[in-house]
């Protein structure tokens, strides 16, 4: 029998399942961050920002949108996956998928997808809400999509790498807390890295959500702080690096056999 | 007949290097219903947790109706259905839900996938149930809903860890006319159970593991004929004060109305009703006082104890 069919559906099953999920709990999913970033949109962008001024020749709530929407995009794909497969471990209802014949690659791309698909929602809601605040006219359509893609892709690839190695629900909300959470205030979410002194903004360099915000800006607004090539095939990379770490983890079992 | 399961010098070491299965050879025939006993710890568990691959094997081979468990593992999968100990379902999920998830991680289409859950929903008397979130499920309808999950694709064989563990009697009776019927309709069972009672009376072979190695695997009717001596309780008519002396059955009063008597099968029990007459004593009626199979289990475990202790 070929496998490749079965797998199709137990791919579409995995993909189904998880939108199902996060969109039945949408009062944890979906609302907070539209409420989150209304507020960014009414303090940063409406209230500070008028003080501001311009940067890079927008207005300053024009800057922050982009950055504010990767913001979530990547909150959320991570958040998603790394919530829903810690959560089947925690229930042990991992164990239907892991006695069922399915492919690594297929649960590693129905998880993905669920993360990125929660990503793009997030960030289709936080977008729609921006319109009450300013205009958005996108620059790039391909570059835009295929940077929240891949961004949403490489976020949920992480989420579920946490999830393999979290043993307890502190596990989980270590990563985003200490890590995600400054490197993305930190990565040209809110400023140019053109106002840091010359140390710091090779420094910044380093931060891989610097390059996926202003690649992402660039598909909106037209203006960047970093080479859109070089963002898209750091992307590319850490998209394949850790996809193939994933399949690895999945394979030797990792966290779910014994 | 073919064989549904072949199991070979098996072998379990766990990362703490605690030896869970020291080499078990297992053999069940297509279409038998086989108890694989034993007490806590002997390595019942694992051995299912290695054939449904939730536990890597450290050594041996696994065939599942000719699917090896190393080179095959897919073909091997969709031979197999597992009823588990524990729960092991989203809590948060719909019952049909569930059952139809389960279907389609086996590549079943959701349209059929759907039919099927109504009909193993409906056979296990939880369709009324469809819609309800898993955690409001009695403990019973949970294990009924495991069993739904696990037959959605049909399996060709379908292994039972302790399924009716916290099941009352008459619910426990209906899940065993459930079960008779899918191996009258052609699925080979394999269960684990603590309730012998319940092994004696559906299963037709018998495999009893213990310290992780294999003590017996034989038929049930050939295991139960090892059984010599048969303890049974006899209720008395009018309370005696001493046990009487009935010679060839030892005998002791387990209270003024209750007799303990040894039978032998070869003696029989006509030459202890006749002394029982010539002492009087009028029998109401009498019953086991053990299980059958219970009394041979805790004799090769104890046995087999001994073994492990020398």
């Amino acid at each position: 029998m070929s496998e490749l069919r079965p797998n199709l559906v137990a791919l579409n099953t995995i993909v189904y399942r998880e939108v199902r999920r996060f969109m039945r709990i949408w009062a944890q999913t979906l609302l907070p961050p539209a409420i989150t970033m209304v507020l960014y949109f009414v303090i940063f962008g409406s209230l500070i920002g008028r003080q501001i001024g311009e940067m890079d020749g927008f207005t300053y709530m024009e800057y922050i949108v982009p950055g504010l929407i990767m913001m979530s995009v990547i909150t959320n794909a991570y958040g998603n996956v790394v919530s829903s497969f810690f959560g089947s471990k925690f229930q042990r209802s991992v164990e239907e998928l892991m006695v069922a014949p399915v492919s690594p690659h297929t649960i590693l791309l129905g998880y993905t997808i669920g993360g990125v698909l929660r990503g793009l929602a997030v960030g289709a809601i936080v977008t729609l809400l921006s319109l009450f605040f300013t205009h958005l006219q996108v620059h790039h359509l391909g570059i835009t999509v295929l940077v929240v893609v891949l961004t949403a892709t490489v976020f949920s690839l992480g989420g579920f790498i946490n999830a393999v190695f979290a043993r307890n629900f502190d596990d989980i909300s270590i990563i985003p807390t200490f890590v995600l959470t400054p490197l993305t205030y930190l990565g040209g979410v809110f400023y140019s890295i053109h106002l840091l002194p010359p140390f710091w903004q090779t420094v910044s360099l380093g931060n891989p959500i610097l390059h996926m915000v202003n690649a992402f800006r660039y598909g909106i607004l037209g203006v960047s702080d970093i080479d859109i090539g070089v963002a898209i095939g750091l992307m590319l990379f850490t998209t394949v690096v850790l996809y193939v770490f994933c399949v690895r983890l999945l394979v030797s079992g990792r966290g779910m056999r014994t | 007949m073919s064989s549904a399961l072949s199991i070979r010098q098996l072998t379990k070491t766990y990362g703490n290097g605690f030896q869970a299965l020291k080499g078990i050879d297992l053999d069940v025939a297509e279409g038998d219903f086989f108890a694989l006993l034993g007490p806590n710890g002997a390595g019942k568990s694992t051995t299912i947790g290695i054939l449904s691959t939730l536990v890597n094997k450290t050594s041996g081979t696994v065939n599942v109706f000719g699917h090896d468990l190393d080179r095959e593992p897919y073909a091997l999968k969709r031979c197999l259905g597992v009823v588990p100990q524990e729960f092991n379902f989203n809590q948060f999920e719909k019952v049909f839900d569930i059952v139809v998830t389960q279907a389609g991680y086996y590549g079943i289409p959701a349209r059929d996938a759907k039919a099927r859950a109504e009909e193993y929903l409906t056979q296990l008397g939880l369709w009324d149930k469809r819609n309800e979130q898993s955690r409001t499920l009695s403990g019973g309808m949970k294990r009924r809903l495991m069993i739904a999950r696990a037959l959605v694709h049909r399996p060709r064989l379908l292994i039972l860890d302790e399924p009716t563990a916290g099941v009352d009697i008459e619910l426990r009776r209906s899940m065993w006319g459930f079960l008779t019927e899918q191996n009258r309709q052609g699925i080979t069972i394999i269960l684990t159970t603590h309730y012998l009672e319940e092994a004696e009376q559906l299963c037709r072979n018998i495999g009893i593991i213990d310290h992780g190695t294999i003590v017996e695997n034989t038929g049930m009717r050939e295991l139960l004929g090892k059984l010599h001596v048969e303890t049974f309780l006899l209720d008395l008519k009018t309370p005696l004060a001493v046990a009487p002396a009935l010679g060839g059955y030892p005998s002791r009063l387990a209270d003024a109305r209750t007799l303990e008597v040894q039978v032998d099968k070869s003696r029989g029990m006509t030459e202890l009703f006749r002394q029982l007459a010539e002492h009087g004593i009028d029998v109401l009626s009498l019953r086991n006082k053990t299980n059958r199979l219970e009394e041979l289990f805790v004799s090769l475990v104890e046995k087999n104890l001994s073994k492990v202790a020398v």
